[in-house]
């Protein structure tokens, strides 16, 4: 039994280069917050099932922590760090404060990564219910998110 | 905008300022326990039994696991008592000899790599002689194996108003019935973490994701023998609570920081993964409940008898509190002379159940309310006419003997419930619909209810808290409380509070770190206290601090602008140095309770509500989709509306989820199910347009007359959802939730 081996990983986070000896395999949510050493990204349930961990991977919506940090080679990841531009708050980050849609607030990154993919293109999903399937809050019931991102969309 | 019914005459309270904590939140800055980064931090893990019940013969360490590099802790490392100080003190922290239920804390481990501390705690091998489980209440019941007293019973209540047996002989109806509520888990998104560092020169200090800061102090300090001021916990951003991490984080917390003594102070780092949470942390307490009552056959109600048993797990931890809560919530908001009341929590082989957001009362709303609808089918009476004949008014005695001193608005609230729902025309509709239709069945039910805001009768007097507010440097004002912001909003709805007792701008509130060796106890953050309650020890110091400046010259006592309070304050500080402004808690005047007869005043203040279910069953897969939800309440005033009808939403949410999906599959007394695959909460397809409703009958003795409502919303339901599907199903009652598609399959072939 001993630590598993390293290889050089690089990637554009953020629209920053990094580059560093992950494993392989490790778990890109834990190459984001413990190499890159952003924590925005959370951890809810560690099998894509919460959606707490969601970042996009070259635009798509991924849940980081099924995704192995090999597959990130090369790509260009976006967390919620990356989501304000020039110290200016997101529209969604600014409308889910202002809404409620943000209550103990674990899911909050990830919810918004989620309804950020669903406002840039609405049809990829039938309808914002749809669209946010994937993500789990135990605080709202999803009634204030629904109101942040509806306030958000119509920006 | 949520819908309030007030008109609010006040600068902050009643308005919607951001959160205090909003921006962290929403730009992923909001640093939870397991985003802080402690040098040198070793990773913590707990080896686990596997066996409901059996005694410890051998612990051995497998070869090929470089076990030097570990700290290894068991019970026999324990510098001070091994046992986690609550009401009873029967809890380990770590198994000594003897398990009692599947998951319990054995073994820790701390490597400093968290993989190899991972894959290490399956190498290591406990044999057990296994001994007989209990894991049903009624093998507990039964009597032939005996673990806890004489009769496995952790606690027994009794109310009795009038004489219930008296009425049954003589009464037009008596209906019977035996209902279930299955054990829930909270599933906050942020799993239980902690940090600690510890030693025997240093004392123990404890970083983590909590609700009460100050259980975890006292249950630390006999775990190492160490006074109070040796012994520090300290609040991180925590992403969830209800209930969940009320009394559990004590145990992570201490096993931390048994580690970092052993491992000469060392940082540990505890942090679940989602399986071993939902594996081995408390759940709600399943609960079985027969309920018997009389009524004239116009549905007056002469007598209600309810025996309620709640499985209280292998310790006591809060069973004892949870199942008061129970015995005081099972009448419900009616009026009826012979009432009797006997509830009892009996030990089991489980891990122990514990806190969630209602805290016994939903275990016991559900079979009142789902009765009551099950005796207006019988009855033939409309369900929410049979309600409105027996309701609560002022001046009516409850089964406890307190005297409603106000007007609970029950009707009213009810028929607004129902005009928002539609529910007279909704009801005659879904029978029409449900003659025609065979594949999809339409329900629409109500329930009414009422919750108790803070401790239970005396408990608060015994909590004694007391908060404070002090000054800060650049003149702004900064609250001094234990308790904690879960995701409910405290920190924000305590500024406003203080903010307008003081009438400066709500910019000008901080909130301190809720830490131990900084602010005062001021309770647990549980049980619909903490804006009612502590809120109001909070406008008081408020009050006070005023007083001080004015009293000293610094502040002109006829009102001022926020730069005037702001020299005021500099020159107090200037002068004195200081000002901190504590107040301590004073029961109301008409309040008294005695425990010895579980008579008087319960609950200082009830929060009333009606809600209105409404949903459809896929007669094809039976399962059942909520299509509406309305829920309307009194709950005092509301202090800020968007986060008291979040409040609202999301309990109502969490209620959906016990009440149709979330089912917790035990197998030899724990939970099977410890995956978030298999364990369903309601996502955003499931939950329906949640509709919140108050009305505000300010609270004489709540801060701008709050009172409490963070649990409110899980009582009210899971009866209105089960009467909804009864209604679809031709008023055919299923006594258990959660109603999955099996149950319904189950009950109707």
């Amino acid at each position: 039994m001993s630590a598993p081996a390293e290889e050089k990983s690089s990637f554009v986070i953020n629209g920053k280069s990094w580059s560093g000896a992950v494993h392989p395999l490790k778990r890109l949510l834990d190459t984001i917050r413990e190499d890159v050493g952003l924590t925005g990204t959370k951890e809810g349930c560690g099998e894509g099932e919460c959606g707490a961990c969601t970042v996009f991977l070259d635009g798509q919506v991924v849940m980081s922590c099924m995704v192995p940090t090999c597959q990130a080679e090369g790509k260009q990841i976006t967390t919620i760090e990356g989501l304000a531009e020039n110290g200016r708050l997101h529209p969604m980050q600014e409308s889910f404060a202002q809404e409620g849609g943000a209550q103990c607030g674990i899911c909050t990154p990830g919810m918004i990564m989620a309804a950020v993919a669903y406002a840039r293109d609405p049809g990829s999903a039938e309808d914002m219910r749809e669209a946010l399937a994937g993500n789990l809050c135990r605080c709202t019931g999803y009634i204030r998110i629904f109101e942040a991102v509806k306030k958000a969309m119509a920006k | 905008m949520p819908d309030v019914l007030t008109t609010p005459a006040y600068r902050w309270v009643g308005h919607n300022p951001p959160r205090k904590e909003s921006l962290e939140k929403v730009t992923g800055s909001a640093k939870y326990l397991d985003d802080l980064k402690f040098e040198g931090c070793l990773h913590g893990k707990t080896v686990r039994s596997t066996v409901p019940h059996g005694r410890i013969k051998k612990i051995s360490f497998e070869p090929g696991v470089p076990w030097d590099e570990f700290t290894v802790v068991t019970a026999r490392d324990i510098p001070g008592k091994n046992v986690v100080s609550l009401i009873e003190l029967d809890q380990p922290f770590l198994a000594d000899g003897l398990v009692r239920h599947m998951a319990e804390p054995v073994v820790l481990l701390a490597h400093p790599d968290k993989g190899m501390a991972e894959k290490a705690v399956k190498r290591v091998h406990i044999e057990y002689e296994e001994l007989p489980a209990i894991l049903t209440i009624e093998e507990s019941l039964a009597g032939g194996n005996i673990q806890y007293g004489k009769d496995n019973i952790f606690k027994k209540y009794h109310i009795q108003k009038g004489d219930p047996e008296s009425v049954w002989p003589k009464a037009d109806v008596v209906i019977e019935g035996e209902y279930w509520t299955g054990p829930q888990e909270q599933l906050y998104i942020e799993p239980q973490g902690v940090v600690a560092v510890a030693s025997p020169t240093g004392g123990v200090t404890v970083w983590g994701s909590m609700q009460c800061p100050f259980y975890v102090h006292k249950g630390l300090k006999p775990l190492f023998n160490l006074p109070d001021d040796r012994v520090r916990v300290i609040y991180t951003v925590t992403g969830g609570g209800f209930g969940g991490k009320e009394e559990y984080p004590t145990l992570p917390a201490g096993h931390a920081a048994l580690l970092s003594w052993k491992a000469g102070g060392r940082p540990v780092k505890i942090v679940y993964d989602r399986m071993e949470d939902m594996w081995a942390t408390t759940k709600r307490h399943p609960c079985k409940t027969r309920v018997k009552a009389a009524f004239t056959k116009d549905g007056k109600l002469l007598a209600l008898k309810v025996d309620a048993t709640m499985d209280g797990g292998a310790y006591v931890t809060l069973s004892t509190v949870v199942l008061s809560r129970g015995t005081l919530h099972a009448f419900g908001p009616y009026a009826c002379d012979h009432v009797v009341i006997d509830t009892r929590a009996v030990f089991t082989n489980s891990p122990p159940y514990g806190a969630f957001r209602g805290f016994g009362a939903p275990q016991t709303i559900f079979p009142l309310e789902l009765h009551l609808h099950r005796a207006a089918c019988e009855l033939g009476i409309e369900p929410h006419e049979l309600r409105r004949r027996n309701l609560l008014h002022q001046g009516d005695r409850m089964a406890t003997g307190q005297v409603m001193q106000e007007e609970t608005g029950l009707e009213g609230l009810m028929w607004k419930a129902m005009d928002e729902s539609k529910y007279l025309e909704k009801t005659k509709a879904y029978r029409e619909h449900n003659r025609s239709s065979t594949r999809i069945k339409k329900g629409v039910a109500l329930a009414l209810f009422f919750h108790g805001a803070g401790f239970t009768g005396s408990g608060e007097v015994f909590l004694d808290s007391k908060a404070g507010l002090e000054l800060t440097r650049d003149g702004a004002v900064r609250i001094l409380s234990a308790n904690t912001e879960i995701g409910q909003g405290s920190f924000t709805t305590h500024s406003q509070i203080v903010a307008e007792e003081l009438r400066i701008p709500y910019e000008m509130v901080e909130v301190a770190v809720p830490d131990t060796a900084v602010v005062p106890n001021s309770g647990p953050t549980v049980a619909s206290r903490t804006c009612m309650v502590v809120g109001e020890l909070l406008r008081r110091a408020a009050s006070d601090l005023k007083e001080v400046l004015v009293k000293s010259g610094a502040l002109a006592g006829n009102g001022h602008t926020p730069s005037e309070f702001r020299a005021a304050a500099g020159k107090y500080l200037q002068r004195f140095g200081e000002l901190k402004v504590y107040s301590k808690y004073k029961p109301p005047p008409d309040v008294s309770w005695d425990d010895k007869t579980y008579t008087g005043s319960a609950y200082a203040a009830y929060a009333w509500a009606c809600y209105v279910a409404d949903l459809e069953i896929d007669m094809a897969t039976y399962q059942a989709q909520m299509k509406d939800f309305v829920a309307v309440q009194e709950v005092g005033r509301v202090i800020h509306p968007v986060i008291a009808a979040g409040q609202i939403e999301g309990g109502v949410a969490q209620a959906i989820g016990w009440a149709l999906y979330e089912d917790v599959a035990l197998k030899q007394g724990v939970m099977q199910n410890c995956q978030l695959t298999n364990y369903i909460l309601p996502t955003t397809a499931d939950t329906p347009p949640i509709r919140v409703f108050f009305y505000e009958n300010p609270y004489q003795n709540g801060p701008f007359g709050a009172k409490g409502l963070g649990e409110l919303p899980m009582d009210g339901p899971a009866p209105a959802i089960a009467a909804a599907v009864a209604f679809a199903l031709g008023d055919r009652i299923i006594p258990r939730i959660p109603i999955l598609p099996e149950t319904i399959l189950d009950a109707i072939s």
